[in-house]
């Protein structure tokens, strides 16, 4: 049709380009915001915009297979009895039961227990799939208290408090009723089939001084056994940080803008909350600066998909980092195989986004038990743990050719920026120079 | 019966000693005599113990109580019961802000009176009021019933679900989605047999009144947003 019509002259505007000018016609017809999974797409300054040295003249580097690179990390050191000590630096990230379905949540627990990591359960409450296929348990305790009892607290072997996610810093959680099944409703205690709001606010502490008495409680709860972690969305992450600190966790977990969500408006997603590349770096500062680097540990999220990524943000100063949407991805979500099966549902493999929308044939972010079936949870355990490993290989790899023979030993000092946002958003110094914008009065 | 003094004890030794009980003496009693507002005390209890605190408490007292009875003779801080599963808390005074908050089961009764946000999001635990409840009480209420002798502040029962909330005072006002309802036979039974639980029998059940959902905001739509 098309091909015969000479659109030559037709000139597209920047400011009203066709996916605005489609985003306003949705606008207008359906009269609703858009709502949407997945983390930002729009381009913002990313770990990509940092490279390595490498060893040189003046530093040597490890031998590529043979020489230990130790990848091991202990989380929980500063107050818990019994910290988490994970084989490797990258967590599976909170993704409730409820967003994800039951088979997704056993493939988690069966990839991350492959591998010596931990996984962590989500808005929702924990499931028996999970607890029982995961070796190490995060236990969410979030604004809507959804699922939230004291039996699973003493079963989890960390507890996370939750204020706030990178997609929606000050955002509160959304399922729609597609996917309140019976059992998700049950575990709620909400109305079956309903669009389920969470709160963004917690019920019982306002402010940091009420969070350190609030964990004071969970502690006496838990008999002072299990690490107690906060996570923010990334936004005043220096402050945030410095508050997680002095209200008592033991670890802090920063999700930058780009990090993954089940639901939320699209709005949101592209304009609340700032990249994880600054993120890590401000955090790093508030933790050195309280005296707390390495001691309260720090996690990082938020489009972590390489073991660069992860070796980037380790160099930065995290002690691990923390995958939900290349989780996701590693476990068939979005697979090629799929791409029929996608299109009728008006999406494509490599496309899909509709998280929300619970007709995902992948059988991951449903709640329908026809198609969660498409899901084996074996199959998709190990392709989670193949990829996990390929992540730390990857990071080891970085580490040996920087000399170092553990991944905690990389430094900011063996990174560079390729642009200047980059340097100075990571305080890095542009490449082949050493200037870092902001510092010394440029 | 085992007695703590918080003048001299630790708040670690009371809860340990709590979490024991359910090997060591299942069905036992512990005073605690000068809790002086401390936090966290009697947390996670999982035992049909009977606790009593002479005293005022600070935050989340008796927090995720399951089975256990405690009695606290003064008044209660924030967060007074949260997430209770099972059990009874009674306060012979008043009760700070979010008392039984996300609480799922057992009864919360406040003698005097409960400050803001009374049942917040709560999850199928019953709370009694014998005097007035503060601003945002019932926020989210999920199940579970409230009843208030006294008055209730603005936004009673903002963006509720399913629980329902009986007021025998006025009403400052109702949150969004929230309605009077009628006052049924079965109603006024559970309202009676709430009072009679909380030991407040004298109240008269025919003097309350209903409200709840009117599960308007259970869809998305643009005709529900401001
Ligand atoms: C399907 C899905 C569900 C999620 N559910 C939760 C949740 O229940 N609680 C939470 O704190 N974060 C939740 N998140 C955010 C993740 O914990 C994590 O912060 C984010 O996925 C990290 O970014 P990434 O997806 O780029 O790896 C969810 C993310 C996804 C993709």
């Amino acid at each position: 049709m098309s091909s015969n019509r000479n659109d030559d002259w037709l000139r597209d505007s920047h400011t009203f380009s066709k996916p605005v000018i489609a985003e306003i016609q949705r606008a207008a017809r359906e009269g609703i915001y858009d709502i949407r999974g997945f983390g930002a797409k729009r381009h913002i300054p990313t770990f990509d915009d940092l490279v390595f040295l490498g060893a040189s003249m003046s530093r040597y580097p490890l031998e590529g297979y043979r020489e230990t690179c130790d990848t091991s990390v202990t989380l929980g050191t500063r107050f818990a009895k019994k910290p988490i000590e994970l084989k490797i630096p990258v967590t599976i990230a909170g993704m409730s039961f409820g967003a994800l379905s039951a088979q997704a949540k056993e493939a988690l627990g069966r990839g991350a227990s492959e591998v010596g990591t931990s996984t962590t359960t989500g808005d929702g409450g924990m499931t028996p799939e999970e607890r029982g296929h995961s070796d190490m348990l995060v236990y969410q305790l979030l604004p809507s208290r959804y699922g939230m009892n004291p039996d699973d607290l003493r079963k989890a072997d960390a507890i996370e408090i939750v204020v706030g996610q990178g997609a929606k810093p000050g955002g509160g959680g959304m399922l729609l009723g597609q996917k309140i099944s019976a059992r998700v409703a049950k575990m709620r205690h909400l109305p079956e089939g309903i669009d389920q709001r969470s709160a963004c606010r917690h019920p019982d502490w306002t402010g940091p001084d009420d969070l350190e008495i609030k964990i004071q409680e969970l502690r006496e709860i838990t008999d002072w056994e299990k690490p107690i972690y906060i996570k923010v969305g990334a936004s005043r992450v220096y402050f945030d940080t410095m508050l997680a600190v002095k209200a008592g966790a033991d670890v802090v977990v920063v999700d930058g803008m780009q990090g993954g969500t089940a639901a939320t408006q699209e709005v949101f997603i592209e304009n609340v909350g700032i990249p994880t590349l600054p993120a890590v770096r401000m955090a790093v500062a508030a933790l050195k600066e309280a005296g707390m680097h390495r001691k309260v540990q720090l996690i990082v999220s938020g489009g972590i998909r390489t073991g660069a990524d992860v070796a980037k943000a380790l160099a930065l100063g995290a002690d691990a980092v923390s995958i939900g949407s290349a989780a996701m991805i590693a476990m068939g979500d979005n697979s090629p195989e799929l791409d029929d099966e996608y299109r009728k549902i008006g999406s494509a493999s490599g496309y899909y986004d509709d998280w929300h929308a619970g007709r995902d044939p992948s059988g991951i972010s449903t709640q329908d038990p026809e198609l969660a079936k498409n899901l084996d949870p074996r199959i998709a355990g190990r392709r989670l743990a193949n990829y996990l490993r390929v992540l730390t290989l990857e990071a080891q790899t970085i580490a040996r050719a920087c000399g170092k023979s553990h991944v905690h030993n990389l430094e900011p000092e063996d990174m560079v920026a390729l642009t200047v946002e980059a340097a100075a958003m990571s305080g890095l110094p542009l490449a082949g120079t050493d200037w870092v914008p902001g510092r010394n009065g440029y | 019966m085992k007695e703590f003094n918080l003048d001299q004890e630790e708040i670690r030794g009371l809860n340990q000693h709590l979490h024991d009980m359910p090997s060591t003496d299942p069905n036992g009693s512990v005073t605690v005599t000068n809790p002086a507002g401390k936090h966290a005390l009697a947390v996670g209890i999982d035992t049909p113990a009977e606790v009593t605190i002479e005293g005022h408490v600070g935050y989340y007292c008796a927090g995720m109580n399951q089975q256990a009875t405690v009695h606290i003779n003064g008044n209660a801080g924030p967060g007074l019961a949260e997430n209770m599963m099972s059990g009874k808390v009674i306060v012979s005074g008043n009760a700070s802000q979010y008392c039984g908050a996300t609480a799922h089961g057992g009864l919360l009764v406040i003698r005097g009176d409960a400050s803001s946000r009374c049942g917040i999001s709560m999850k199928g635990v019953d709370i009694v009021v014998g005097g007035n409840v503060g601003h945002m009480s019932a926020f989210m209420a999920q199940t579970g019933r409230l009843v208030v002798c006294g008055d209730a502040g603005a936004a009673l029962g903002d963006s509720i679900y399913e629980a329902r909330l009986y007021v025998r005072g006025s009403v400052a006002n109702l949150g969004a989605d929230c309605i009077e309802k009628e006052m049924g036979e079965e109603h006024l039974q559970e309202v009676t047999e709430l009072l009679e639980a909380a030991g407040m029998t004298d109240c008269k059940a025919s003097d309350f009144r209903r409200y709840g959902s009117a599960r308007q905001l259970y869809h998305f739509n643009i005709d529900n947003a401001y």
